[in-house]
């Protein structure tokens, strides 16, 4: 406590005995990653070089936040998650979440779309418009924006495997609409390397799937400078059960990852890297979650600029997407998850965050209903223009303990980070599972510690009720599996079939040479109505398919 | 056949139907499982109906447990059972586990669906599940 001037020094010991004099309450004071939580932090806890680390919103290396005026200037995007059945159907909610103050859009789409099967597949039965829109041709795509100007509104998309596809389909429909590719604003996710190590969606081996994202990337970069085409995505690794540390370190990694793929194909990192964006998980772990978005904002920064050698400052920011965590939700006294969700909500706004998605109280039961959706929204409302948290930049800034968890949880990202290179790189480590390893022995672990009851989960292992009350659950409609397959035949009907052969013959060629960019071949597959499983199929024929190991 | 004894470890199938790739849960049911001292095969993600039923049948399991968070249940299970019946199994004790909305729970049961864990269930609720099921089976 070398800093500490005198007189401090004694009234903490003062402290410290009349502290370990009390009883303390029987339970362990770790984070819900297991960091341990001292009583107390103090101005010792902060680093040695606080002006450095901390710094000012808007300045290198931004802990405390990407821009100098955050929510003062402007409060951060709503964004709720949509999407289930047919195009037309998530087309209604869009509007209506536009309607009701939504400031941009976000598209689920079904598993088989993820997965890269046709809704006629039959891989694809029960499961067409479930977790999210079917789409299948760029008719889909078109409707699904029916109405909406894509020149104005940002739109993002939550697809992975298939991704350079789906945005084949976004531009060709867009262009369809006379919006050109240009002016489009949004985000795919395109993480493909957190597929492999957490979500698991995949429709190719590793090295051919980054390969389409790199074409994907520099595509991007030519022709749609308004477009992030890659959100880093930690949420779903949280999901998995990774700890905070995991999901900050496994992310950035990714991000890193993708950097150097994009330099080793030539690009300069300032022309790319600025349009990379980030999504992580807001779980109920209050500080240590603000404590994570400080970090990677710090980390983000520092990586950038000193490893990559990005001269723009705009390569240095770290932006993101939060959302709420699905996980923390529970199906017991689903009225609980209204107040998970606003805490969850407001570190991800205490974090700095520059959209934000809170889940529905109703989602461990089933896709949510229309009214907790509002619910969700008004959620953010209320924390946007009645707490008065966004009136001041980055207000626990400087907070002992705030400060403190930062730099732990920068220094276990670094640790990982260490590991991860000692393993010849992410790519090399997802390939011997080391990333999926460490979420899966973290993820078994709390699930010990809430069955043993030493971590309590309110209304499952604690202050449980029995019978529970039913809520109303929002129900997938039987007969909307048998109308997109009508859909797609109806398109498959109505095609110049030797075109698209012709279309998908010449993807599969340059998909065998390996410097051929894939983007404009995809575009021209789009144009002949091409299915987005036909597609998948002619590029399997070349690149394979993926096939796990599981850990556990 | 062998019949079922208390010194035979219990061998489970834990079974990943569908095509999401949710399986934080079906893995920590294995492990915990495995830590029970049971014999765990876990099929990976995105298995078909019919992959599941020939791994029940190769494995020569006495239970499956299937995960599924799509929405999809309605569909799959039945499908699952449908085949296990046409192999002529009737003795493996079939549990299922995900966001399955307590409507569809009686309808499930009704198909031969031993229990359906939904989420919070405990991991030492769905051991002693089997243990009990598995015990109490006619001899094979």
């Amino acid at each position: 406590m070398a800093k500490t001037p005198g007189g401090k020094e004694s009234t903490e010991q003062q402290w410290r005995e009349a502290f370990e004099a009390a009883p303390e309450r029987d339970v362990s004071f770790t984070t819900l990653s297991g960091t341990p939580v001292e009583p107390l932090y103090t101005e010792a806890d902060l680093p040695d070089n606080t002006d450095e680390q901390i710094g000012l919103p808007g300045q290198y290396p931004y802990t405390r936040g990407v821009y100098p005026s955050m929510y003062r200037g402007r409060l951060w995007t709503v964004r709720q998650f949509a999407g289930f059945g047919s195009a037309e159907e998530t087309n209604e909610r869009f509007h209506y979440l536009l309607d009701h103050g939504q400031t941009g859009l976000s598209t689920a789409f079904d598993m088989p779309s993820l997965m890269g099967h046709d809704s006629d597949s039959p891989l694809s039965l029960g499961e067409v418009g479930r977790e999210g829109v079917a789409v299948d041709t760029v008719e889909d795509m078109t409707t699904l924006y029916k109405g909406i100007d894509l020149g104005e509104v940002s739109v993002s998309m939550t697809i992975n495997a298939p991704a350079a596809i789906m945005l084949a389909y976004y531009v060709v429909a867009a262009e369809r609409e006379g919006v050109p590719p240009r002016q489009l604003a949004g985000t795919i996710q395109a993480d493909i390397l957190k597929e492999y190590i957490a979500q698991k969606e995949w429709c190719f081996p590793i090295d051919p799937a980054m390969r389409l994202i790199g074409d994907m990337i520099e595509w991007c970069s030519q022709q749609m400078p308004r477009w992030h085409p890659v959100s880093i995505s930690g949420y779903h690794i949280r999901e998995a059960g990774s700890t905070a540390a995991q999901e900050l370190a496994f992310t950035l990694k990714d991000g890193l990852t993708y950097v150097e793929q994009a330099v080793e194909r030539g690009l300069d990192v300032d022309d790319f890297a600025p349009r990379l964006s980030f999504f992580f998980n807001a779980q109920i772990d209050f500080f240590e979650e603000i404590a994570k978005y400080r970090a990677a904002r710090r980390i983000w920064a520092r990586e950038l600029r000193e490893t990559f050698g990005a001269k723009d400052p705009k390569s240095w920011l770290m932006r993101f997407h939060t959302q709420t965590a699905g996980v923390s939700l529970t199906a017991q006294q689903p009225l609980n998850n209204v107040v998970r969700t606003a805490i969850e909500a407001l570190a991800g706004v205490l974090g700095g965050t520059q959209s934000l998605h809170t889940n529905s109280y109703d989602e461990a039961l089933a896709l949510p209903t229309e009214d907790a959706v509002r619910l969700a929204l008004r959620t953010q409302q209320i924390i946007a223009d009645e707490t008065g948290v966004a009136s001041t930049i980055d207000p626990l800034g400087g907070s002992y303990f705030v400060e403190a968890l930062t730099d732990k949880i920068e220094a276990d990202a670094y640790d990982y980070f260490k590991k991860i290179d000692e393993l010849g790189g992410m790519v090399a480590a997802v390939k011997v599972n080391y990333p999926q390893r460490e979420i899966a022995d973290a993820s078994y672990e709390l699930q010990q510690e809430i069955d043993s009851g030493r971590r309590v989960v309110v209304g499952v292992n604690a202050y449980s009720e029995g019978d529970e009350q039913q809520t109303t659950l929002h129900r997938s409609d039987p007969a909307m599996e048998r109308g997109q397959v009508e859909r797609l035949n109806a398109v498959r009907a109505g095609r110049d079939s030797a075109a698209v052969e012709a279309s998908l013959v010449n993807l599969r060629e340059a998909a065998a040479q390996q410097r051929a960019n894939l983007m404009p071949l995809l575009i021209d597959c789009t144009r002949t109505d091409a299915s987005e499983g036909e597609i998948v199929q002619a590029l399997q024929d070349v690149f394979g398919k993926y096939v796990e190991s599981p850990v556990f | 056949m062998n019949a079922a004894s208390s010194t035979q470890k219990i061998r489970v199938v834990v079974a990943k139907p569908g095509l999401d790739g949710h399986d934080r849960g079906a893995k920590i049911i294995a492990r915990a499982l495995r830590d029970a001292g049971m014999e765990v095969i876990y099929t990976g993600l995105h298995q078909t109906p019919e992959q599941i039923v020939e791994t029940v049948v190769q494995e020569d399991a006495d239970a499956v447990g299937l995960s599924i968070l799509s929405g999809a249940h309605m569909t799959l299970v039945p499908k699952i059972v449908e085949l296990l019946r046409a192999q002529g199994i009737d003795d493996v004790v079939v549990t299922v586990g995900g966001t399955i909305p307590a409507d569809d729970i009686p309808q499930l049961k009704k198909l031969g669906v031993a229990a359906v864990f939904t989420p919070g269930a405990p991991t030492q609720e769905i051991i002693a599940f089997l243990v009990s099921a598995v015990g109490n089976r006619e001899p094979r």
